[in-house]
Formats: structure tokens, sequence, C-alpha cells
């Protein structure tokens, strides 16, 4: 299908934990799920890669220009892969990600790593969709008589 | 980068770094800077409130007390840590920002965290959402037996509460069984399909810990003490925080 997929290494995961071989981990996994070829790192990645700007409590400040000032480096940094979805495996990161997507009207897609390794296998179904983008929403759905 | 050039007004002991100095170890190295810039050019803070990582730590150092401890820019760096991966000398500017917040009082702090931090000590499942125990053991009762029902490959998948000597301990973050319980289940698969040897607690459950964003240590300590106690309770060898 073509799709581009690329993913934010979250700081407290990486970098403030397990460091680089968490990140090769992540890709590890990501890869095999969506295919080597669709996958595309932003830069700058691992251990070096910039906050989302929702880390800190900042989602919960009550300060959302500012954050949202911060979360266009994020925003730019996922343009430039030119990917459709953005994997986020750390919550915090998904609502942020999610977020300035939205506000900065970027075309991806904000995933959750568990809703793609479920379409991988095919036991996704059709109320764990939430986060998909048109492209896979109907893809190998799993018990669709199930959509609620 | 901001423009405006910091005013000096005369000699004056630190006294809040050094005061930070004396908690962080090595004293976070705040007296080593070499005024680079290396943070300041990599921080996705920098530019906001009319700060950055460097005029941040040069204001500590000048003692301009009063300017760094009323900035709210220490609620907009987000303790990342790149600056310090970046920085030659190491200097823990994320410790600095940490103990402002603290400095902060309690009711002049953002009140999305400091209620958050609140609410989730009120409670032995540590949700900052509030939930309690029956609530959260309702949803995922209900919502597996729905997803059993509709998807029968997944008729044998548990989402365990409470299972005593479990390998995995896991933890939830508040918001899917509050808003989008949906969303539990793809983990609930994965973990059934490679055989994982997992549960939740009712007690200890929520992933969320918002007393560490306002530097609450008392609170922060109590949340995580009532986390692993459940985890020790259940005797699971590994506790999991997806968070
Ligand atoms: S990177 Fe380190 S040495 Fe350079 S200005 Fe920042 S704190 Fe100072
Ligand atoms: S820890 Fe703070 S100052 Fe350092 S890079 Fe991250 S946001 Fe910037």
């Amino acid at each position: 299908m073509k799709i581009k997929f690329t993913v934010q290494d979250p700081c407290q995961l990486v970098r403030k934990s397990f460091g680089d071989p968490v990140a090769e981990d992540l890709r590890y996994t990501v890869k095999a799920v969506v295919g080597e070829e669709n996958f595309i790192d932003m830069q700058p990645n691992r251990s070096n890669n910039y906050c989302c700007g929702g880390g800190g409590g900042f989602l919960q400040s009550g300060l959302p220009d500012a954050r949202r000032g911060y979360g266009k480096f994020k925003f730019d940094q996922i343009i430039k892969t030119g990917a459709t979805y953005c994997i986020t495996p750390c919550h915090n990161c998904h609502a942020q990600v999610h977020d300035i997507g939205e506000h900065y009207e970027g075309k991806y897609e904000t995933l959750h790593l568990w809703t793609l390794i479920c379409l991988s296998m095919g036991i996704l179904g059709p109320n764990e969709r939430e986060y998909l983008g048109e492209d896979l929403k109907e893809v190998l759905v799993f018990h669709p008589e199930s959509a609620m | 980068m901001s423009s405006e050039t910091i005013k000096f007004k005369g000699l004056k002991q630190s006294i809040f770094k050094d005061k930070v100095m004396e908690i962080l170890p090595d004293g976070g190295n705040l007296n080593l800077c070499l005024t680079c810039g290396a943070c300041s050019s990599g921080c996705p803070a920098t530019g906001l409130a009319d700060m950055d990582p460097r005029k941040f730590l040069r204001m500590a150092s000048l003692g301009m007390d009063e300017e760094i401890l009323n900035s709210e820019w220490a609620w907009m760096c987000t303790m990342c840590t790149r600056c310090v991966y970046l920085c030659p000398m190491k200097i823990d500017i994320p410790g600095l920002v940490f103990n402002v917040r603290r400095s902060w009082p309690k009711d002049k702090q953002p009140k999305g965290i400091r209620g958050s931090c609140e609410v989730a000590q009120k409670n032995d499942t540590c949700s900052a959402m509030g939930t309690p125990e029956e609530d959260f053991q309702f949803v995922v009762e209900d919502v597996l037996e729905e997803y059993q029902e509709a998807q029968p490959e997944f008729r044998k998948m548990q989402a365990p509460l409470n299972k005593e000597g479990a390998m995995y301990f896991l933890n939830q973050n508040s918001r899917e069984p509050v808003t989008e319980p949906d969303e539990m289940v793809p983990l609930w698969k994965i973990l059934h399909s490679v055989g994982a040897d997992w549960t939740y607690g009712t007690k200890g459950w929520a992933a969320e810990n918002y007393c560490l964003f306002c530097a609450d240590l008392e609170g922060w300590e109590h949340i995580v003490r009532v986390k692993a106690k459940a985890v020790d309770d259940l005797g699971c060898k590994y506790w999991l925080n997806t968070e």
C-alpha cells in the first residue's frame, strides 16, 4: 500500500531510561510490523530525539500556546519524513503528537504501537480503530459484524 | 533565541542555585557552564516566555532568584534532558528546573498538574482521574466479556485482576478505562497471543504520577509506595508501567 510510518522515541523510555538499545528494539518491532521499506526515521532520532512537548506535565499545565509552540519542532520533524503515520509508544507522546497534528493541520495520524501490532496480526476489530486513517480503517477488519 | 539583555543588579549571593547544588548529584555540575549555547540551540523550549536553558542557568548563577523562581518557563521546559545529553559539561538544567518547580507554592502551581497529584493520593488506585477500585474492575470485566463474545477466537482471553503470583503486574493509564475502554483490548490481545502471565491490580493500577511533575516529593513517594506495595502484595515478579 506504500504507506510510510515514522516513530517517536519517547524521552522517558529512550534518553531517560534505556537509551539507544531500546530505540533499536522499537525499530525492530516497527519494521517487523510495517516492513522495512515502509519505515522512515525522523531526524534527529533515538537518544537525540526532541521531546514531543507533552512531557513534564506540559499537557496538563494550562499553557496550550507554549506547549504547541514547543510541539512545532516535533510537528516539523514528522512532516519532513513525509510519513502518514507517527507511531507513539508513550501515552503522553500520543496525546501531544495527535494534538499538534490537528492544531497545525498536518496530514498524519497518530498511532499506539498496540494498534499496529494487532492490525498486522489480523486481530484488530472494528471498534479498536479510532486512530487509524481512512487508508487503513477498512483493512483486515477482524469480526466486522461486531462494529458498534 | 531571546534578545533582551539580562540586567545584572550587582553582586549577590546565589542562594537558590547553591541550595539546588546541595541536592543534585555532583551539584548538577551547575558551576561548570562554558556558555557555549549547545543546550539552547537544541531545545524546543528556547524562546518561550523569553527564556532558554542557558539564560535560565546564567540567571540562576547571577543570583537572579526572583526572576527564575517566578518565570513560567519552569513549566515549559519538559525536563526532557536533551540539553544534558548535548552539554559538554553534562549540566543538569532539568534538575534545576525541577527544584524551581518545587519552590512554587502549591496553590500557584498549574492547577491541572497539582489537582491530578492530589486526586491520585486520595485513592489506593492512584488514579489521577479519581477512578475507584470498583469502577476499574467493572470496566475491565465488562469490556472483556463483550470481546470474548464478539470475537470467539478470544473467548479464552483474560484480563486478570489481582491474580496472585503473576509474572507481570501491568499498569494502565486512567484515560483508557475512563474515556476509551476499547483501546485496552489490543494490548490484552497481544499479551494473550504470546501467553504472558500478567495481571492488573485493583489497587495501584493507574500508571500516571503527576506529583513528579509538580516536584511534590512526598506525594510522589506516596504514590510509588502504594503501587509498589500492590505489586508486592500480589507477589508479582515484574512491574510494567506503560506510561
Ligand atoms: S550546553 Fe552546557 S556548557 Fe553549553 S551553555 Fe548549555 S549548560 Fe552551558
Ligand atoms: S530539559 Fe528543558 S531545557 Fe533541557 S532540552 Fe529539555 S526542555 Fe530544553
